[in-house]
This record gives C-alpha cells, sequence and structure tokens, in this order.
C-alpha cells in the first residue's frame, strides 16, 4: 500500500540517517538536515532508528492515504492539515484509506519529517535510501530525484494506533538564536579580533542556503588567512571563504576542500540552523567538546527512553 | 625511515583530523594509505577521507567505548612512523587509455604554447609519467593525481567551464585528474578516456582509490571509439 502525492512544489526528499563509509570515493553522507526531530519520528512509532521519512522543505506537499496505517510528525509545524483539519507536529496520528495529509507553509522552523509505521519502503542504493539531487543517488527511485506528483511511496498498513507524543519539555525551540560552536580546525590561524567578531556579531541567514551548506551574511573575518592544503571536511565545519562570510557546511556537503575553518557547529546546532530560513538572524557562541558531547549523549538518551517506554 | 609522529585533533562531537604533518610527498602518501588500511579494521568508524597530509575519521554515533577507541588510534598513529615505504606491487595501479586530440581536447594547443613544447611532447611527457592519487573529492570519484612534470605545470583557465565532458583528462599546476561525470571545471583539457571511472555498483565505487598508482596510455581516436567513446560535449 502507498501513499500517493497529489502536490510537490517545493523539496520532499526520502531520508533516512544517511549513506556511510563511501566519503572516501567523494561521495556525501546526505541525511535529515534536523537529526533529532527525525530520530524523533521513529521513536514515537516505535520504529528501526534507520526507517526512511520523507523530509519535507517548507510545504506545498500533499499526499492520499490507500491504506491505514499510523504515522507521527515531527520537526517544524508547515502548517499541516489530515482532510482540512489542522494537525501539530511532535505526535502520531491514525491514518484511514482515502485520508489526504497536506503540508502548507512555515508556522514554526522549516522542514517537516513525516514518518509512517515500519518505514517507508524504498530499495536502498548503496546502503541507504537518503536523496542526493547533486549525485542522483537515493530515494524512491535511487536516482536522487525529489519526489513528485504521481509518485507512490509504499508502506505497510498497519490497523495498529498508538497515540503518542514527545513530551514538551523536549520539543526544540526553534526561535533560539544561539548556535553553538566547537573551535577547531584552523581556528588558532584567526586572529583574537577575528574571534570576538564572529562570536559577537549577528548574522543573516542569506539567499544561498540549502542541505548542502548554509551562507552567512555578517561582519566579515579571516580577510587576510590563506587557503590550505585540501582536508576532509566534517559535519558543521564553519568554512571562510575569501570574502569573510561563514558558510556552515552541513549534510550534502563537499568531502574535502581548501578554505580555512574556524570550527564546527554541534550537531545540535546545526539541527536547529536547517530550521532557518533566509533573512532570520542567529549568533555563533562558543561551546567546548566536552559540553556538545555530553549533551548530545542526553538527546540521544531522551529518544531512546521515549522508545523502551513505547515498546 | 622514520616518518614524525601525526597528531590527533577532535574537531566535533564524533571527527577527527589526523595530521601527518605539513608537506605532500610519497612518504606522507605512504604513511597515511599505511594508516588508512590499519583504521579500516577498526570498529565503530563509520567514515574516513585520506587526503593529502590528512585523514578526517568520524566515529559512529553510537560508538561504544570512544576512548577504547582512540587508544587504539593512537597505537596506529605511533606504529605508522616506523613504517617503510609501500613498494608500488603492493598498491594498485590502473591504466586510463586516452584519446589525445583537440576536438577532445581544447586546451592541448594552449598547453603546448604555454609549456614551450609540441602537442606531441605534451602527450608523451602526460603519459609517460607515474602518477599517485593524493585525494578523491571535488565530486564522486575525482581522483588527485600528481605530480604532473614541471614541465607541464600551468594555471588553471581564467573561467571554468560550465561544463566539462564525462572521460576528460585535464591538468592543472601539478597536478593531473579524469572528469568521471559531467562538472563545472577549471582545469586544462588535453584529452578525454572511454573509460568509466565511477561504477555504482562496485563496492569502491570508484575505479581510482587514494593511494592508488595511476598511468595514462596513448590511444588513436579509432580505438578511443572502438572502446565506447564519445566525441561530443564541447
Amino acid at each position: 500500500m502507498a501513499f500517493n502525492i497529489k502536490k510537490s512544489v517545493m523539496l520532499a526528499l526520502v531520508q533516512d540517517l544517511g549513506r556511510f563509509g563511501y566519503q572516501a570515493a567523494g561521495l556525501t553522507t546526505g541525511g535529515p538536515m534536523d537529526e533529532m526531530a527525525f530520530r524523533w519520528g521513529n521513536a514515537l512509532l516505535n520504529n528501526d532508528e534507520n526507517a526512511a521519512q520523507i523530509e519535507i522543505t517548507f510545504g506545498l506537499f500533499s499526499l492520499e492515504a490507500q491504506a491505514p496505517t499510523s504515522i507521527a510528525l515531527t520537526g517544524a509545524d508547515l502548517g499541516a492539515t489530515l482532510n482540512g483539519q489542522s494537525i501539530l507536529p511532535w505526535q502520531t496520528y491514525a491514518i484511514k484509506e482515502g485520508d489526504i495529509l497536506s503540508f502548507h507553509q512555515p508556522v514554526w522552523g522549516l522542514r517537516a519529517y513525516l514518518s509512517v509505521k515500519g518505514g517507508f519502503l524504498c530499495q536502498p542504493t548503496l546502503g541507504s535510501t537518503s536523496t542526493v539531487v547533486r549525485e542522483h543517488l537515493g530515494g524512491l527511485h535511487g536516482n536522487g530525484a525529489k519526489l513528485a506528483v504521481g509518485d507512490s511511496i509504499a508502506y505497510e498498513s498497519s490497523n495498529e494506533h498508538r497515540q503518542m507524543r514527545v513530551p514538551r519539555h523536549h520539543i526544540p525551540d526553534y526561535s533560539q538564536q544561539d548556535i553553538p560552536v566547537i573551535l577547531s580546525y584552523q581556528s588558532a590561524d584567526f586572529s583574537t579580533t577575528d574571534h570576538e567578531t564572529f562570536f559577537s556579531s549577528r548574522y543573516r541567514v542569506s539567499n544561498h542556503c540549502d542541505r548542502m551548506g548554509y551562507r552567512m551574511e555578517g561582519a566579515p573575518i579571516g580577510k587576510e588567512i590563506r587557503g590550505i592544503t585540501s582536508e576532509g571536511i566534517a559535519y558543521g565545519a564553519i568554512q571562510i571563504p575569501q570574502d569573510g562570510q561563514p558558510i556552515v557546511l552541513l549534510n550534502d556537503r563537499q568531502t574535502i576542500g581548501g578554505y580555512p575553518k574556524i570550527g564546527c557547529v554541534t550537531r545540535a546546532g546545526g539541527d536547529l540552523l536547517a530550521q532557518r530560513k533566509p533573512g532570520d538572524m542567529i549568533n555563533f557562541v562558543s561551546t567546548s567538546i566536552p559540553q556538545a558531547t555530553t549533551e548530545r549523549l542526553q538527546q540521544l538518551d531522551q529518544v531512546k527512553q521515549l522508545f523502551s517506554t513505547n515498546h | 625511515m622514520t616518518s614524525p609522529k601525526p597528531t590527533i585533533e577532535q574537531v566535533n562531537e564524533e571527527a577527527y583530523l589526523l595530521r601527518f604533518g605539513n608537506h605532500i610527498n610519497e612518504q606522507t602518501a605512504d604513511q597515511i594509505l599505511w594508516t588508512t588500511r590499519q583504521l579500516k579494521r577498526l570498529h565503530d568508524i563509520q567514515d574516513l577521507i585520506p587526503s593529502y597530509t590528512t585523514i578526517l575519521l568520524t566515529l559512529k554515533t553510537q560508538a561504544e567505548q570512544p576512548h577504547k577507541l582512540i587508544d587504539e588510534i593512537e597505537n596506529i598513529l605511533n606504529e605508522s612512523t616506523e613504517q617503510a615505504a609501500i613498494p608500488l606491487d603492493q598498491r594498485k595501479t590502473v591504466v586510463i587509455p586516452v584519446y589525445y586530440g583537440n576536438e577532445v581536447g581544447p586546451d592541448l594547443q594552449e598547453v603546448a604554447k604555454h609549456c614551450q613544447m609540441t602537442p606531441e611532447e605534451v602527450i608523451q611527457r602526460h603519459s609517460a609519467t607515474l602518477y599517485r592519487a593524493y585525494t578523491i573529492g571535488f565530486t564522486p570519484g575525482f581522483s588527485f593525481l600528481g605530480s604532473t612534470p614541471d614541465e607541464l605545470h600551468i594555471p588553471r583557465k581564467r573561467t571554468p567551464r560550465h561544463q566539462v565532458p564525462k572521460g576528460s583528462v585535464a591538468i592543472a599546476e601539478n597536478q593531473t585528474a579524469v572528469y568521471p561525470s559531467v562538472t563545472p571545471g577549471g582545469w586544462q583539457i588535453i584529452g578525454r578516456t572511454p573509460m568509466e571511472l565511477v561504477d555504482w555498483n562496485s563496492e569502491h565505487l570508484g575505479l581510482i582509490a587514494t593511494g592508488d598508482s595511476v598511468r595514462f596510455e596513448a590511444i588513436s581516436r579509432e580505438a578511443f571509439l572502438t572502446q565506447g567513446g564519445k566525441l561530443d560535449g564541447f
């Protein structure tokens, strides 16, 4: 059984946690831009943590169910409706044959996750269903195409439904402007003034923001720093090109690069940034590796706890 | 020969950058190749990106004992300083057939002029060198091969092309490469191979892996076409 796609105007992509083990061949990892929202979705439905979901950016997306199942919505509030009635994210909903699920436009955040009981059934490419448009890889047809009108995305039908929601205090605050940064890579090559400027300025999300990276606009830094020998680019790396405007490299980032990097936004910081739109303002704030690691493990534990109570 | 001890720096919650000094050379490349092979045997490593002087290593999100794993990595790095050069017969050699000609190598004449030699001499020198794949990136399967002979050094094009045809063989600075798919590109194009460099169905994807040796072999226009080569794209 399947959902039939009735409307797809912006960007709706099949994603699992990512395609790993191929970066040495130059392949990016892909995966959910807001990883915690994705993890909560699968936990709400008691799915495998890697079960395929649909990442819906902005909205203007609609699907019709052919069979009963249970779904979860997490991430952004894109003004979703079920048969015309407003529904909120961070919980599960029962679906019956003929139901129409629609995403309109952003109310809170930018990217929503739709998960279904048992996960969407897609053939993995190189071990993953994650769609990377640029590499023509993964997704429903294995060719990197975004979901389009006329596509049917399969799931196992199920009459089992459990009303579940993410505890309110674990729902992220997408209006939060502080994005934590771990100083690393070439951070020591940047001057004290650069560091002060970077952490005391407000940066605006530019129009050049996508799954590959977010280009920011604000006080330039590190203009006098030269290029480096190309090296591997980690998740969240903040690259400073010659114009001094930071670019935060996210899920679909290139594997290597020769621009200096002041550090990396944390995974939690990247999740928050991925929910911001062009024109939004953010601040980079410094954090330490132990603190960022502790916070990440706490977040993962919270998801695990919901999963075990759901079992 | 003893190499300097590589350093290890954590760059985010799950990734570590291993640095092998600042010099791009065969000795460092051998040390990186040896280390990459050892690291592949460890559990709980999600991804490795070997490059000219570094390896970026990412742990799995729920790696069970990261501290123990880091100790094992430290041991491998210590041992890596004592490794002898890796003999050629322990590295894969890939031979790439190339049709060098103006119709598929629109920069061949300009390269010859810049290097003050004939196009035949450019072809001879380019195909007489045994290269090494220092890293892979830019696009899937794009191998950075070094080093071209000094007399073939030439800057990138001032204005990159919007579309470089698949299979194009190009040079820039002291490096050479094959474009495995159609992409924008700024390197000087001197020929084209009929060979597929990326195979989505193979385990390694790319025909060339970091550390491999690569040699180019000049073939005729006829052989190029027989092997499935295409002349369009410019």
